[in-house]
């Protein structure tokens, strides 16, 4: 135990890993603490899949540096690697039970049957498939399936368990429930969870720590909260939930000026320039009571339930309001309308005039 | 039409109708002609009367069971050298073949295109005495100064392994190929070696493949009769040759029949064995 308890399980140091010409994954860093329930989340072939796979051993980095522990596992192949995969299609071994898939790693690992079979039994309790043993996948729902795969990875006890979509083929109604399951059997297990997603909700459900993945980089690595109230981009902004974002300046600490003069307050950070800043939909109210205010007519309202989303058009653009039924029948203004939006300084955040990025649901001015 | 819409169970009856057809025609008809004919007693010159001779069956297991047991020892040794030949080739092609899979197939399938005959016929020259593969042997010490491989039973089993070659890498490649590449990734990914992860899940999973190669290599090999006589002699002949001989040239059709007779029983009987031994799952997929 030569490993000081607080090397984080894993870490990548500026990974980079090419196919031919295209960089998959653009150099990437990050520390991922022993215990924590981490989350990769990016849209589709932002290199998710390619960093997983990586860690896992079945890709070579075409260059940096991957730790497991304090251990450099570079040129390690997977079945040397102390962590077990979870695979987006599953890969269960279909001409064995379910008994046998379970046991697989343990049985590779040289540990005596006896115990074998009480790891494995003590597992498929876990995730509820006792009395099952003896069926072969094809048998099985693919909820189920999915269970037998985590059941399979988790029973080799590894250092980290690596998930690559794992709820993805899954119906709506089941992935919800898998998302609370899975955070319970991390909870309970201890093991490290690196889960890679594109579903921004599961990552915010599920994960303490997520890295919010773009083009082979990291655009942000924060608590799902720290995400939401502060992106550091217009990516970020507008991938993880709705985001109002309107071009303007900081003309001073605190000050933006906005395209048709107006000022709004937010903490600028020291930086400079033009900008967007942003406000999330539910943090803007329908009454003149907040700092940053922007005058604006009803276009259209729709009621979604627990609130009315307003669509205020304004002389910055339009912007989305959540506005919340606290009333019942909800009383919302009426297309045409003349509103005030208002807003606190704390809910504005201010983001690079970049790209907003494919899956962006904001609306730039 | 109405009549099938009123009887829709019917349907895959009739479905079948013409295959059975074919099977009673051109297999069951000439297959109890032939058990009549095992039968029958008689000579070419008087003709054969039907007897109840079962005296012809214990005749030919007598007399012929030395190339009956070398028919399923030839055959035998050949469906192994073809398995272990064309197993890593096919395994080769389905996961390292890329895009030229389907060239490779074509090379392995190309030799069907020339006929039967002339192909053995071509094993004639690589193993003439003087010929290139005998010298190398000689060169090496595997065959003696004076010694040949044309005439002996290894020519024979030599040349039922090529000829029946593509009968075994077919269905090796259609199982192999349909083994998804990530089921090894999982197995390395549970502490696999490459080679345990080879004999848990690529092995078991390519069953079906040898034991459907198996079949069609060492049933047809069992009753083969070219190769025998066109690399052997007499000392390396099969109880095809025997049956061939019988029918065609001494026109002793009692004999043949309650050879070919015994010799389907014969394969019967090792394929039972042999469903037993992989188990009959293994046999239907
Ligand atoms: N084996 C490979 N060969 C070539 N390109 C690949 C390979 N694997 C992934 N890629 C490419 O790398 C990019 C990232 O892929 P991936 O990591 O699977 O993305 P994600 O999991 O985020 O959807 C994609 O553009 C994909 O096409
Ligand atoms: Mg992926």
């Amino acid at each position: 135990m030569s490993e000081s308890m607080t090397s984080p399980d894993v870490r990548l140091e500026e990974v980079v890993k090419e196919f031919g010409e295209m960089r998959a994954v653009d150099g990437i860093s990050l520390e991922i603490p022993r215990g924590s329930f981490f989350a990769l989340l990016g849209p589709s072939g932002c290199g998710k899949t390619t960093t997983l796979r990586m860690i896992g051993g079945f890709e070579e980095a075409t260059s940096g540096r991957i730790f497991l522990g304090d251990r450099d596992v570079v040129g390690l192949p997977p079945y040397k690697r102390d962590v077990n995969t979870v695979f987006q299609s599953y890969a269960l071994f279909p001409h064995m039970t379910i008994a046998d898939n379970v046991a697989f790693g343990l049985q590779r690992k040289g540990i005596a049957r006896a115990e074998v079979n009480t790891r494995v039994a003590e597992i498929l309790e876990l995730v509820d498939l006792a009395g099952r043993e003896s069926r072969k996948p094809r048998q099985l729902s693919g909820g189920q399936q999915q269970r037998v795969a985590l059941a399979r990875a988790i029973v080799c006890n590894p250092r980290v368990l690596l998930l690559d979509e794992p709820l993805g083929a899954l119906d709506l109604k089941l992935r919800k429930q898998m998302q609370l399951e899975l955070k319970r059997i991390q909870h309970e297990i201890g093991i490290t969870f690196v889960h890679v997603t594109h579903d921004q909700e599961e990552a915010m459900t599920m994960a303490d720590t997520i890295a919010v993945m773009n083009g082979g980089r990291i655009e942000q690595l924060g608590t799902p909260a720290d995400l939401y109230e502060r992106p550091q981009s217009a990516f970020v902004a507008g991938f993880l939930g709705k985001s109002n974002l309107l071009a303007g300046t900081i003309t001073g600490e605190g000050l933006v000026r906005l395209v048709d003069g107006s000022e709004l307050r937010a903490s600028t950070n020291g930086t400079r320039g033009p900008v967007s800043i942003g406000v999330r939909p539910e943090k803007i109210s329908l009454s003149n009571g907040g700092v940053n205010r922007l005058a604006g007519k009803v276009k259209e309202s729709a009621y979604i339930g627990v609130a009315t989303e307003v669509v205020v058009t304004t002389s910055v653009g339009e912007l989305t309001v959540f506005h919340q039924n606290v009333e019942a029948g909800g009383v919302a203004p009426a297309p045409g309308s003349q509103v005030t939006l208002s807003w606190a300084p704390e809910a504005t955040f201010v983001v690079d005039r970049g790209d907003p990025g494919d899956r962006g649901e904001e609306h730039v001015v | 039409m109405s009549f099938l819409h009123r009887h829709k169970g019917l349907t895959p009856y009739l479905l079948l109708l013409p295959g059975i057809a074919w099977l009673a025609v051109f297999f069951l008809v000439p297959l109890g002609f032939l058990g009549y004919q095992s039968l029958e007693s008689g000579s070419f010159e008087s003709g054969y009367t039907f007897t109840w001779s079962f005296s012809n069956y214990w005749d030919a297991i007598t007399t012929y069971d030395e190339q009956l047991l070398r028919s399923f020892l030839y055959a035998g040794i050949a469906t192994i050298l073809a398995l272990a030949v064309s197993y890593p080739l096919v395994y080769w092609i389905a996961f390292r073949g890329g895009r030229w899979k389907n060239l490779f197939l074509i090379l392995i399938v190309a030799p069907l295109f020339v006929t039967y005959l002339v192909r053995t016929l071509a094993w004639l020259n690589i193993l003439a005495d003087e010929g290139p593969v005998v010298s190398a042997f000689q060169a090496i010490g595997l065959v003696a100064e004076d010694g040949r491989l044309l005439a002996t039973g290894i020519a024979v089993v030599a040349g039922i392994t090529y000829n029946f070659l593509p009968f075994m890498a077919l269905p090796l490649y259609v199982s192999l190929e349909q083994i998804d590449a990530r089921l090894l990734e999982a197995a390395e990914d549970l502490y696999a070696s490459k080679r345990q992860a080879f004999l848990r899940v690529t092995l078991p999973l390519s069953a079906p493949g040898i034991v459907a190669g198996t079949l069609l290599t060492f049933i047809p090999a069992a009753g083969d009769f070219i190769n025998a006589q066109l690399l052997g002699t007499p000392r390396q002949s099969m109880v095809g040759n025997v049956i061939q001989s019988k029918f065609l040239e001494l026109i002793d059709y009692p004999a043949a029949a309650a050879l070919s007779f015994i010799l389907m029983a014969l394969i019967l009987a090792a394929l039972l064995v042999y469903a037993r031994i992989v188990g009959t799952e293994r046999l239907t997929g």
